[in-house]
């Protein structure tokens, strides 16, 4: 217990490392979710399969995969970033391409008369999709969305692997100084936990709030 | 005003729509009847392109209907529509369903498009509910704020679509009521629908579509008294036997 007590202050900034490192991903991943979601199902064939192309590529290779590569492949071609950025970077494009998929998901689930109703008045496409459209896909897919944001916060772990010392790198120099791997790394786990109950009660809230009647 | 030559609407293998010639003048008011199958509400969703024809053209005011983009958004500000279910934007206020299209499309700032919205409101007789959201509205007061909501952008003619078949029997009648006035009014509509007593009263031509074609079209004295083709005779029997 001690310990932890004597390394709170690299705990603090390890955790605080995650919470920055999840949050700006978690921004950017929704940005790019809504984008390449409205790629796919844009009327245009080209950006159809862009936004297809986008999703298949980054789901079907590892995060860690991705990350290596960019951190051991970007200074080659010219492309210098620290660390942290190239981590954030790489977690929201790889989270991007899952939110896409359930933005999707919900723009699938509002009924197609909205879209049709939208356009009958004139909109274009692209107003209908934002006006109309996205903003009821958007409030039916909270609770996924709630789900990929703490997949987020844990796949910030993998950053770890590259040099960025977040919690579960801090959890680890931590524990070669101290060999009490079960002390610290159950803390470590008890942290995550912390932070996915919190997304979880603010996704529980924002769905109540943003539930509309049909 | 719309001047449809050789229609022709394939959904695979089948015919929705074949050949199909119709004309609809400034002012009139042309009601489509006829089976479920018929083609009826495909002709009506080809007028203003929510379904894209197989073959064929459509004329609006002289010019073939855009193909897509911008210029068709254009057009379709231009052509108001009702649907049968409604398709009132669930998200938004009943005010916030009709002032979206003005500000969004016409550049119409929010005061002006707030006041047209009640104005309408107050016409279509339900200037009480503006600030409700579709589902606290029954059926019939949610296709009268669909009708407010197509009149919003000031078009030159209305397309309904069965605007009464998913209504409650209660309800018909007030939503028959605005849609005479609207004809009284001079609008031009092009009704789709099994109100036959609308059809009796209000239309000027009866246009009667059976197997994706026009079969009969005359005025509705004419085609209620003495229709000419079996296929009328056949249908009008089915329909006023009750």
């Amino acid at each position: 217990m001690e310990i932890l007590i004597e390394h709170l202050g690299d705990f603090g900034d390890g955790l605080l490392l995650t919470v920055e490192l999840a949050a700006l991903a978690l921004v950017g991943a929704l940005v790019i979710g809504v984008l390449v979601a409205a790629l796919r199902v844009s009327p245009v064939p080209v950006l159809r399969a862009a936004g297809t192309a986008y999703v298949q590529i980054l789901q079907n290779v590892p995060l860690l995969v991705w990350l290596v590569l960019a951190v051991f492949a970007l200074p080659d071609i010219g492309v210098l970033a620290d660390l942290f950025t190239t981590s954030a970077v790489v977690l929201a494009l790889y989270q991007g391409a899952y939110m896409a998929e359930a933005v999707r998901s919900g723009i699938n689930a509002v009924p197609v008369g909205q879209g049709e109703a939208a356009r009958a008045l004139g909109l274009t496409f692209s107003q209908s999709l934002l006006n109309v459209v996205l903003p009821q896909a958007l409030r039916t897919v909270v609770q996924p969305l709630g789900t990929l944001a703490i997949m987020t916060i844990m796949n910030t772990a993998m950053a770890a692997a590259v040099g960025v010392v977040e919690l579960t790198a801090t959890a680890n120099r931590v524990n070669l100084a101290e060999a009490q791997p079960i002390w610290i790394f159950v803390s470590a786990g008890l942290l995550y936990m912390a932070l996915s109950v919190v997304v979880g009660l603010v996704t529980g809230a924002t769905e109540r709030k943003a539930a509309i009647l049909r | 005003m719309f001047e449809v030559r050789g229609l022709t609407k394939q959904f695979g293998e089948s015919y929705a729509l074949r050949n199909v010639d119709l004309d609809v003048a400034r002012g009139e008011v042309v009601v489509i009847i006829g089976p479920s199958g018929s083609g009826k509400s495909t002709l009506c969703r080809c007028l203003n392109r929510l379904e894209s024809p197989t073959a064929g053209t459509v004329l609006f005011d002289g010019k073939p209907l855009p193909v897509e983009g911008r210029e068709l958004a254009r057009l379709r500000a231009e052509v108001g529509m009702v649907f049968q279910s409604f398709n009132l934007f669930q998200h938004r206020t009943v005010l916030d369903n009709i002032t979206l299209a003005p500000m969004k499309v016409r550049k119409t700032t929010r005061p002006e498009a707030e006041r047209t919205a009640r104005e309408l409101l107050d016409r279509v007789g339900i200037g009480a509910q503006a600030g409700k959201y579709p589902a606290q509205l029954s059926g019939g007061q949610q296709q009268r704020a669909a009708i407010a909501r197509a009149l919003a952008m000031r078009p030159k003619a209305l397309l309904f679509d069965e605007p009464t078949s998913a209504l409650d029997p209660e309800m018909v009648g007030e939503v028959l009521d605005v849609m005479t006035s609207l004809a009284r009014e001079g609008m031009t509509m092009v009704v789709v629908t099994h109100e036959m007593g609308f059809a009796r009263k209000v239309a000027d031509r009866v246009v009667f579509m059976a197997d994706g074609e026009i079969v009969e079209t005359g005025s509705p004295e004419e085609f209620f008294a003495a229709p000419s083709t079996d296929r009328a005779r056949d249908f009008l029997a089915k329909v006023l036997a009750h």
